[in-house]
């Protein structure tokens, strides 16, 4: 619970990350001693579920490889079983620094899925070339859909409150960049307010993003296609009926309206 | 009736078919790709069957529509080995699965007699 009486789980879709991930876990366990945390072990060969359970968190351990979008269908369900009030996705690889995680929550009354941003000066992650000319005309793009400005729609650090969690445990883009840019664009796109928060990314223990102008142009054709299909994909009724100015919507500002009342007198 | 009638109606409803499947989400992205790729190169040469004819001449097939007959099979061929290629990941898949729902059942009747050594009803 957090000090004003939300329960919130932290989901670490972990892949191979048994070296990093006690240090990870015991970070957010000292700093966010409120929240559970959720690993979700994406299928690994190495020990990841042992590491994670021993640091105490609980561990959903997948059958094989299904990618972040996969285990992040399955961290949204877990929250959704388990009725948290809020999901804050995290990278088990140590790149998204927990202390960002209250500021994260904070916004979260004015938006329903607040992103942690590089490129904000915040921090020093810098990106050059034509990988960055790529990723601003995405932003630009994603920006115009969300009707808000978003310097950073593939970043995997995001918290989302309860209509979101029971969208995205219904629907979640196993693709590539559906996990990041896809999901946030039919989340905006189904009447869902997105906004971002600037924070400061620490390198990564493993891998290193290419700055080779082949690679960007794959990675900006492979991002138009997925945005075309962000945009023209349409979204069913089912996932429309829980957006904003829907009678579940309605319902959950309610019920959060009579839970603040009930703390302010208690 | 004209052939390139025929051809470009043919072409004009398989790019609207795939396009609805995608709006749908019927289709997976990596699916999605090659099919739009296709697509787009089917429906112009609907229209104008010719549009290949220097180059069949220049790979020495007599006729555009010839070469297209031939593209059209081997593209066939190809997409029906890739979907044989994808049938054998998912049944390597479902008998992962298939083997962990075992193992999960196995687990939880153990758990469920401490004593009895997993028997599984």
């Amino acid at each position: 619970m957090t000090p004003d009486g939300r329960s919130v789980l932290i989901i670490l879709p972990a892949w191979n990350e048994a070296d990093g991930l006690s240090a990870v876990l015991g970070e957010i366990k000292q700093q966010l001693p409120y929240v559970d945390t959720l690993v979700v072990d994406d299928g690994s060969s190495d020990r990841t579920a042992e590491v994670a359970a021993a640091a105490g968190s609980a561990v959903a351990r997948l059958s094989f490889n299904l990618g972040v979008g996969g285990a992040m269908r399955l961290g949204y369900r877990y929250a959704r079983e388990h009725g948290y009030d809020v999901a804050v996705q995290v990278d088990a690889d140590g790149q998204h620094d927990p202390s960002y995680v209250p500021a994260l929550l904070a916004h979260l009354g004015e938006a329903d899925l607040v992103i942690g941003a590089r490129f904000c000066g915040e921090g020093e992650y810098k990106v050059r070339g034509p990988r960055r000319w790529a990723m601003q005309l995405l932003s630009a793009i994603v920006s115009r859909i969300a009707r808000t400005r978003l310097s950073d729609t593939t970043s995997g650090f995001r918290a989302c409150n309860r209509p979101l969690i029971e969208f995205f445990a219904r629907w979640y883009p196993v693709e590539y960049l559906g996990d990041t840019v896809e999901s946030l664009v039919a989340a905006a796109r189904c009447g869902f307010a997105v906004r971002q928060v600037p924070v400061a990314m620490r390198a990564r223990t493993t891998g290193r993003p290419s700055a080779s102008p082949v690679k960007a142009m794959i990675y900006l054709v492979r991002a138009g296609l997925v945005l075309l299909l962000a945009v023209i994909r349409r979204m069913p009724k089912e996932l429309r009926e829980l957006a904003p100015g829907s009678p579940a919507y309605a319902a959950y500002l309610e019920e959060l309206l009579a839970r603040r009342q009930l703390a302010a007198e208690g | 009736m004209q052939l390139s009638t025929l051809t470009s109606i043919t072409g004009i409803v398989v790019l609207a078919y795939i396009l609805e499947l995608l709006r749908r989400q019927q289709l997976r992205e990596k699916y999605a790709a090659i099919w739009l790729c296709i697509g787009l190169v089917v429906a112009p040469l609907g229209f104008f069957p010719s549009l290949l004819d220097s180059t069949a001449r220049s790979v020495g097939v007599a006729s555009g529509v010839s070469l297209v007959l031939f593209a059209g099979f081997v593209l066939v061929l190809l997409v029906s080995l890739h979907l044989s290629w994808e049938a054998s990941r998912l049944e390597a898949k479902t008998r992962t699965l298939a083997e962990d729902v075992a193992l999960i059942r196995s687990q939880l009747a153990e758990s469920a007699t401490p004593s009895g050594g997993g028997e599984v009803r």
